[in-house]
């Protein structure tokens, strides 16, 4: 079956520090993080306390809203400490590992066996329920629901992600049990990228290869949009592909194994590689990476573009298989904006000689190259979203908190992941990002 | 981080002893250093482009324009009165003629974007930066100078100020100011008597000397030969003839219509509309004898192509969907025309269609956008 969606527009942004395709080493992990702000949608309500010991896949924290929702803990060991904010919100529960692989047994299952509730009971248990995104809206999806059709895109687009082919490397059997598990809730839609990816040969999914390597080419919204549409009052879950072999090992061996490769890149980073760890790791663990005494660093969990900025003291997020390590741009540049030439910043329109050098790599930092405006320009933003919608029309309605208007210009299509290239293209420097969140959650509020 | 949490505001910080200064100084700043903010969330890493950037390019696009307007204005000098002044001696005279304008556009229009800035607490927007350079190209040389003060006031404050800045008006603030000064002071501002500077208690020989090849049809509109044998096709092209400073070199326009397509900051959609727009507006009034100037002449005489790629174009106030652009672009070519065939009054019809088209640019915009979701719509129950 010949199932091509081509995609011409978007931007791979030339940034420096992409990983060298080895794992340089295996951080054994002393503490892992367990973020509950990780998932959107999710109300937590501790189950542990301190001191409590767990194992790997024990319940730490279940949904308010719904008590099935379940978020397990990644390792053995004890709970160190529950971390809260403001308004004593809940961020993270601190698990330090006590050396062993204690695990619990979820049962091995044979997922061509299973049915829909059979596969849902599993993933609710182990904790990898959360692994599931519903789209409208990015939350957590909910068991009661059954969603038209489940999503995976095969392979990453954003600056400096972590190759998908590398990271899952020997886990094509263990994807597969998750696609066939899977398949008996709803039908999976996969999106590769060349019909020579592991993922092209599944079975139990339809397979779409995506012509067009630019990004957002690789964000499953994107391909959902090409696809099939998000109308109003559907509902479909996305699923990443490292979770996909977690949920692949979970049924095949019964027990709850987050550990993934986890690309460490950016312009910061010192000899940018791979490295195995499960998610929650503090950054510190990675301080071979980066010198921290030459300059202010910024440590992203996630790409560039939409990854979460954890702080030296964090810890990585559930979903992510890649940190950015950014220096902050806090120098201030003399005239800038005036100079004929700027060497060493980059810039997609050819006000700047960068088109000169197409190859040449960026050393970006966090600077925001200028002062927040007005829209100005209307056509910069749809050159970088292959989506049949009007991105500015949009982010309006949403600044406007016009309910009619975010639903016709497509808000249920979107997650700000997808505007992430309009954002930093944009000359008014506008957080398009932060826009359509603050829309999605009004959307969450009123259509509740 | 804390420590600037912490720390004392500056002397011109919010906050300060000076604060309420602030926007001014702020601007003054940033244009002399790039601002260190960093990134919240979301994009950590931004392109390196901003608005500064791309409104300099505008003005360095209309560069060429305003040289060529000085030199022409001490040549068109010469030509009526008859001197024979030296390159450098006409461009001088052109020069100090235009000066003046360029003073009096800027100190008025950034003092009210400075003032409104500072009433707001919000940060000076460039767009001033751009209409400023436009205002003294499309106004005649000898316009006294306290009427393009008192128009560039209107078109500032009214034009753009009271929408909320840059960004949010919908006419455009350059060609709001020639249309103030137009319908305000029209003895001022049409006919053939002021398109020549002289100096001062000189007067022109004759009327006929000092008209735009326009004004010159609204005169005698059918005549293609009187026209031909006043102005060759050649001066309108180089630009050599009487008319708003910086209109009339199709060549230094052309040049600046490059750097702007190149750069990607004009709108390649509105500029090859209009074009069509025009020549098919001019096709058809040769068809039905309403003229018999040829279709072509029309782009190179007057403001149209002045107009179509520096005004026309501008982001804000053009249609802001990529279908509206063709639409917009198209219209704002076969008004301007249309005007020029039926108006012999007011013979020059790109301002007013301009104008008019940006008032229209919203409701294409609507169109376009509603058909698009009604056939995502349709698409969406067929699937």
């Amino acid at each position: 079956m010949s199932n091509n969606i081509d995609l011409k527009k978007g931007l791979n942004i030339p940034i420096a520090g992409t990983a060298a395709l080895e794992t340089k080493k295996t951080i054994a992990q002393d503490v892992a993080a367990v973020k509950p702000t990780d998932f959107k949608g999710f109300s937590p309500r501790l189950l542990v306390k301190e001191g409590d010991k767990v194992s790997a896949g024990s319940p730490l924290l279940e949904d308010k809203k719904n008590l099935n929702i379940l978020l397990t803990s990644p390792l053995s060991g004890t709970v160190q400490q529950i971390v809260r904010g403001d308004k004593r919100k809940l961020l993270a529960v601190l698990i330090k590992s006590d050396g062993s692989n204690d695990s619990i047994d979820f049962g091995v299952k044979d997922p061509s066996a299973l049915n829909a509730e059979g596969v849902k009971e599993t993933l609710l248990k182990s904790g990898l329920w959360l692994s599931l995104i519903q789209r409208p809206y990015g939350v957590i999806a909910n068991p009661a629901v059954t969603p038209k059709a489940i999503f995976v895109s095969a392979f990453s687009t954003a600056p400096l992600c972590a190759d998908t082919e590398f990271i899952l490397k020997g886990e094509a059997e263990d994807i597969q049990a998750a696609v066939t598990a899977l398949s008996k809730i709803a039908k999976v839609n996969i999106c590769v990228n060349s019909a020579d990816s592991a993922f092209a040969k599944l079975k139990d999914a339809t397979i779409w290869t995506v012509k067009g390597d630019k990004h957002p080419a690789g964000n499953v919204g994107v391909q959902i949009s090409h696809i099939s549409p998000i109308q109003k009052g559907e509902t479909v879950w996305t699923v990443a592909p490292v979770l996909l072999a977690a949920f692949g090992k979970l049924l095949r061996t019964g027990k709850l194994d987050l550990r993934r490769k986890i690309a460490v890149t950016g312009p910061a980073a010192i000899n940018p590689a791979y490295v195995e760890a499960l998610p929650g790791i503090p950054v510190k663990a990675l301080a071979d990476f980066y010198d921290a005494s030459k300059q202010e660093i910024r440590f992203v969990s996630g790409d560039p573009l939409t990854g979460e900025n954890v702080g030296e003291d964090g810890y990585t997020g559930f979903f992510d298989t890649q940190v950015t390590l950014l220096g902050e741009g806090r120098e201030r540049e003399v005239l800038g904006w005036a100079k004929p030439f700027r060497f060493s910043q980059y810039s997609s329109t050819k006000s700047y000689f960068s088109w000169l050098s197409p190859k040449k790599k960026y050393s970006m930092d966090t600077n925001t190259h200028g002062g927040v405006r007005a829209f100005l320009m209307s056509d910069v933003y749809e050159k970088v979203l292959p989506m049949d919608i009007f991105p500015i029309y949009l982010i309006k309605a949403c600044i406007a908190g016009d309910i009619d208007n975010m639903e016709k210009f497509g808000i249920y299509e979107v997650l700000p992941e997808d505007l992430a290239l309009c954002e930093f293209v944009d000359p008014s420097k506008n957080d398009i990002q932060e826009i359509i969140s603050k829309g999605i959650d009004l959307m969450i509020k009123e259509m509740a | 981080m804390e420590e600037n949490n912490t720390k004392q505001p500056g002397l011109f910080e919010k906050g300060g002893k000076l604060g309420w200064l602030h926007s001014t100084v702020d601007a003054f700043d940033t244009f002399l250093r790039v601002p260190g903010t960093v990134t919240k969330t979301g994009s950590h890493v931004r392109d390196s482009i901003d608005l500064k950037r791309i409104l300099i390019i505008v003005v360095i696009a209309l560069v060429p324009c305003a040289l060529f307007g000085m030199w022409n204005v001490g040549h068109e000098h010469n030509v009526v009165m008859g001197t024979d002044w030296g390159f450098w001696r006409q461009f001088g005279f052109g020069f100090l003629k235009v000066l003046p304008l360029y003073l009096v556009s800027y100190i008025v229009g950034l003092a009210i974007e400075f003032m409104f800035a500072q009433i707001c607490g919000e940060e000076v927007s460039e767009g001033y930066l751009v209409s400023g350079m436009l205002i003294p190209l499309i106004v005649p040389v000898d316009v006294p100078l306290w009427m393009l003060a008192i128009a560039v006031a209107f078109a500032v404050i009214f034009g753009k100020e009271v929408f909320g800045g840059t960004g949010m008006n919908f006419l455009n603030p350059a060609l709001l100011a020639r249309a103030f000064l137009f319908f305000s002071y029209p003895s001022k501002m049409s006919g053939s008597m002021c398109w020549i500077a002289l100096k001062h208690g000189e007067a022109l020989p004759d009327a006929v000397s000092g008209a735009t090849p326009l004004s010159f049809l609204g005169e005698c509109k059918d005549a293609v030969t009187p026209l031909t044998d006043h102005f060759s096709y050649m001066d309108m092209f180089l630009g050599t003839i009487p008319g708003s400073v910086g209109e009339t070199s199709v060549i230094a326009i052309l040049i600046g219509a490059v750097i702007l397509l190149w750069t990607g900051i004009g709108s390649w959609k509105i500029m090859l509309s209009s074009v069509i727009g025009a020549l098919f507006v001019g096709w058809l009034g040769n068809v039905s004898g309403a003229t018999a100037v040829p279709a072509w002449t029309q782009l190179i005489m007057g403001g149209f192509l002045f107009g179509t790629v520096f005004m026309a174009t501008d982001p804000v106030t053009s249609a802001q969907t990529e279908t509206g652009k063709w639409i917009f672009g198209f219209l704002v070519g076969a008004l301007c025309v249309t005007v020029r065939l039926f108006n012999p009054g007011y013979a020059e019809g790109m301002m007013l269609s301009i104008l008019l088209m940006n008032t229209f640019a919203p409701l294409i915009d609507y169109c376009v956008t509603s058909a698009a979701i009604s056939r995502r719509a349709k698409k969406a129950k067929l699937a």
